[in-house]
């Protein structure tokens, strides 16, 4: 398979992004990621069972409270069936086949500092080329001056490995550290919110992570903050049969605001991997919270064999008058993707957001799309999905906009759009729409089309390649959801969407 | 207890006491196999999500008290009248079964090698799969009666079918088998309060160039519960056009079932619904290209209030190979208060890249601006909604092809409308 090779003036670069980064995401190949680094890892018996879950706690060094929790969510999980409504086929899952818990040996004592850390460890982020300039700041090097800086969690397979600008980000007030350091330092906010967005009890893959989650994530920004720089996750399954449960958990405080990125990549391995994820966003009063998550797991081979099974819960919680969400996603890797990021509109005057570019290709399955619940008066949502299916993929965006009877004079707007590449793919939409009072608006449209042949015409007439002018015009296809991205997520989605689109054509 | 048991105990009592009809014996016996393998819906079936049904599911019909029917429609078209009294043929009020180009019978009494034998059941059957419509099969093996129709030509007369009611308590299944053949041209009108509760089935199959219209009027008959099924298979070039007015109701459930097998079909579903209080309408609409360069189009709009409930479930299904298919759905609600709901799931599932489909939903209040500039020109409150209600209307009404139809179909909205102007 040939390397895309972009025309690097044709993209639009904007100020302050690193040319040589554009060079280095264009020079990708179809999977850049797909190295396991060889690591010693201390790994927790396969399987799933209390002890696996006592286990778990006690590695994190956890409190009785957290363990009763995770255990009466296991407890749970064990009367729950996994849901088939989802347009998505795949064997069984064998959810004793797992290792639930994987630690690099290096980290079985945490590092005080990133100079602690593995040198191979911080040579996998290096290799990984994104989060952008995240391998140089885990690595403790100052960005220069004026140049836009972001903050780092990375999460390799089951932990946390160092969270960069923690200094600074306290000067503001801002928490950025990992779940389970929340847990031990934090623990009176963790208590207060872990699990008040997405209960224990919410779903089976979200029964799942309360069980056996092992890291993640904790942000809190405390009232009337701007948090002062971009906040990142970086999230890497390195391990084989490892399964990732990571839980992040984002409390947005009164007249705050946060941007939020998270990237998530995996290693090629023939089994499937199993990805089961929770985020939670609690948003108070005139709040703000911007989530952009670039999802680049590995999506299998051409075949279908291995690949991540992503089955991830995101909500977010607007739980006071005028606060403000808005999920950003770029969807081009796994296997088979179910997700469904949500926003619950409760405070009057609150306003949810979601974008999203769904890109299936080959064997790939992606049923993926939003949930907006209008409880608060005067609520506005609006849903941008544009979802591209090439190959044998399936595609399906699945969402439902609720309008309850007290949330007078909401309004929702929502736009899906999608794209066939091939005639041996599917593209599909099922949206619930469900209105309960005359003084709110609700609008849905929805088209499926082929890429333009006269565009593609256009394009080919002035020298591209077919590849390059497919990856042009399905950019200009998804350009409202690229747009709402932040400058250095944009830049490297725009050239996953080509990447993704490998092989599709001709 | 599973849910495949819960369905089977629920169509066991359901079943108890009732006996298959003389006649159609094969494909009544098949039928009630198919139906046992499924049992019937519950609440929680996917299906099923936005209405219940409860009242179908029933051991006996709930009476609806007889309202005032008022003026049959349609009364100045020259057409074949035909009049079902609580799902029975009454012959002594109906025209003869006679038409040009056409061969009439009924159900109840076709003899044994009728050519429906083979026609009964045989596109519910198919339109069982990928989902179970468990009414249409209980139908196919229960029906009392129903009208046979074979078009070979073109026919010189609408048949217009009129369902009247003498008992409160009147359960009925009526199933009726059209059949056109190769660029035959037939409508069919239907109107009248039919029954307390009612299970209709109609299947058409259309040859190569055929054409049908179908306008259907469910009259104003507050209590009525009812389940309809609109079986359609498009041969190539045919034509299939369905235009249903609903006016009250307590439960209506009307589906629509449509597969293009030939190229270069149309397929046209319509729907205008107006409900006020214990109103819960359901339209329900399957369509399946399963041949190139088809046409389908879906136009639904409810107008509701004083906590009326309006579905709408339509599906655009585009299988492998179906390319150049023309798929476009509209579902439309007015609410007219805050007690009023509108539940919609508008699908697309595409297997092919060449296809245009689109689909677009929308709820809202009447446009204040629209009624203030209505207001402006001295239009009284009342003619304002009731015009911005008939124009948002019209939509579906533009679906009727004779105008005549789509003029008494107009005439009735605006009626229901003075009716319920409070």
């Amino acid at each position: 398979m040939a390397n895309i090779e972009l025309d690097l003036p044709q993209l639009d670069v904007r100020d302050g992004v690193d040319r040589e980064t554009i060079e280095t995401v264009a020079a990708m190949g179809a999977y850049k990621y797909g190295w396991a680094t060889d690591i010693e890892m201390d790994y927790a018996p396969k399987g799933l069972s209390e002890d696996i879950v006592r286990l778990i706690s006690a590695k994190n060094g956890e409190p009785d409270w957290l363990l009763d929790w995770r255990l009466s969510a296991y407890r749970r999980w064990l009367g729950m069936e996994e849901p088939h409504w989802a347009m998505l086929t795949y064997p069984k899952i064998d959810y004793q086949d797992q290792y639930y818990y994987a630690t690099p040996r290096s980290m079985a004592v945490k590092p005080k500092s990133l100079d602690e850390v593995d040198p191979k460890l911080l040579a996998t982020y290096k290799k990984l080329g994104i989060p952008l300039k995240e391998q140089a700041l885990l690595a403790g090097v100052e960005a220069p001056e004026g140049e836009r800086r972001v903050a780092v969690d990375a999460v390799f397979d089951s932990v946390s490995v160092g969270t960069t600008f923690k200094a600074e980000l306290a000067k503001a007030g801002v928490i950025f550290c990992s779940i389970s350091e929340a847990v031990k330092e934090h623990p009176e906010l963790v208590r207060k919110y872990l699990g008040s967005v997405v209960p224990p009890t919410d779903n089976f893959f979200a029964t799942l992570n309360s069980a056996v989650f092992s890291d993640g994530s904790f942000v809190y920004i405390p009232p009337g903050t701007r948090c002062p720089m971009e906040l990142s996750t970086y999230f890497r399954i390195n391990a084989e049969n490892t399964g990732q449960f990571e839980r992040t958990l984002i409390i947005c405080d009164r007249g705050a605001y946060v941007s939020y990125l998270e990237g998530c990549t995996a290693p090629k391995r023939d089994t499937h991997q199993l990805h089961a994820a929770v985020v939670e966003l609690v948003i108070l009063e005139d709040a703000e919270v911007k989530y952009s998550t670039v999802q680049n797991w590995y999506p299998g081979d051409e075949e279908g064999r291995g690949g991540i099974y992503n089955f991830v819960t995101k909500r977010a919680d607007c739980r006071e008058a005028r606060a403000k969400v808005m999920w950003t996603q770029v969807e081009t890797g796994s296997a088979i993707t179910w997700k469904y990021p949500s926003c619950i509109l409760r405070g009057d005057d609150s306003q949810g957001e979601f974008y999203s570019i769904a890109i299936a290709n080959n064997a790939q399955q992606a049923d993926t799309g939003t949930k907006m619940i209008h409880l608060g008066k005067r609520t506005k949502s609006r849903i941008v999905s544009k979802g591209i299916s090439a190959g044998r993929a399936q595609n399906t965006y699945r969402g439902l906009v609720s309008m309850h009877p007290k949330a007078t004079d909401s309004r929702n707007y929502t736009q899906c759009d999608s794209l066939l590449i091939g005639d041996q793919c599917g593209a599909h939409t099922v949206p619930y729409i469900e209105v309960k009072n005359t003084s709110s608006r609700v609008e849905h449209e929805a088209t499926t089309s082929k890429v333009d042949e006269d565009q593609l015409f256009y394009c080919r007439s002035r020298g591209m390649s077919e590849e390059e002018a497919v990856a042009l015009v399905v950019n200009g296809f998804c350009r409202e959801v690229l747009q709402a991205l932040p400058m250095e997520f944009a830049m490297e989605a725009q050239s996953l969407v080509a990447i993704s689109l490998e092989g599709s054509v001709g | 207890m599973g849910a495949v048991s819960v369905k089977a105990e629920a169509l066991a009592s359901r079943l108890a006491g009732l006996a298959l009809p003389a006649g159609m014996t094969a494909a009544r016996e098949t039928a009630l196999a198919r139906l046992s393998a499924m049992g019937l819906p519950g609440k929680r079936d996917e299906y099923w999500h936005y209405t219940d049904p409860a009242a179908l599911n029933a051991v006996q019909a709930k009476p609806a008290a007889l309202a005032d029917t008022g003026a049959a429609l349609f009364a100045g078209l020259d057409a074949v009248k035909l009049v079902f009294v609580d799902g029975v043929f009454d012959a002594a009020t109906s025209d003869d079964l006679a038409l040009s180009g056409v061969s009439l019978s009924r159900l109840a009494t076709a003899p044994a090698g009728h050519w429906a034998q083979t026609a009964y059941g045989a596109l519910e059957s198919a339109g069982q799969s990928p989902i179970a419509r468990p009414w249409a099969a209980l139908n196919t093996a229960f029906a009392s009666d129903g009208l046979l129709i074979h078009v070979t030509g073109k026919a010189a007369k609408p048949v217009s079918v009129i369902y009247l009611r003498r008992d409160d308590a009147a359960d009925v299944v009526l199933h009726h088998v059209i059949k056109l053949d190769a660029g035959a041209e037939f409508t069919l009108l239907e109107q009248g309060p039919a029954a307390a509760r009612l299970n209709h089935v109609i299947e058409v199959d259309l040859a190569q160039g055929a054409r049908f219209h179908h306008i259907r009027a469910q009259g104003r008959d507050l209590g009525r519960h009812a389940v309809t099924h609109i079986f359609a298979h498009l041969g190539a070039e045919a034509l299939f056009k369905s235009f249903t007015l609903t006016a009250d109701g307590a439960l209506t459930r009307n589906e629509a079932v449509i597969t293009f097998a030939g190229p270069d079909a149309k397929a046209h579903v319509a729907g205008a619904a107006m409900g006020d209080g214990a109103f819960h309408h359901d339209d329900t609409v399957f369509v399946t290209h399963a041949a190139e360069r088809c046409e389908s189009r879906q136009v639904f709009k409810k107008v509701l209030k004083h906590g009326a409930v309006g579905v709408f479930q339509g599906k655009i299904l585009v299988k492998k190979g179906a390319q150049k298919t023309d798929g476009y759905q509209i579902s439309q609600a007015l609410l007219l208060d805050d007690d009023s709901q509108f539940l919609a799931k508008p699908e697309l599932e595409i297997y092919a890249d060449d296809v245009k489909c689109s689909h677009g939903s929308t709820s809202g209040a009447i446009d204040d601006t629209a009624l203030f500039y209505l207001r402006s020109r001295g239009v009284p409150l009342r003619a304002a909604q009731s015009l911005l209600i008939l124009a948002f209307l019209a939509d579906t009404i533009a679906e009727i092809e004779d105008e005549t139809i789509a003029e008494d179909i107009g005439a009735q909205l605006e009626i229901w409308l003075a009716r319920h102007e409070s």
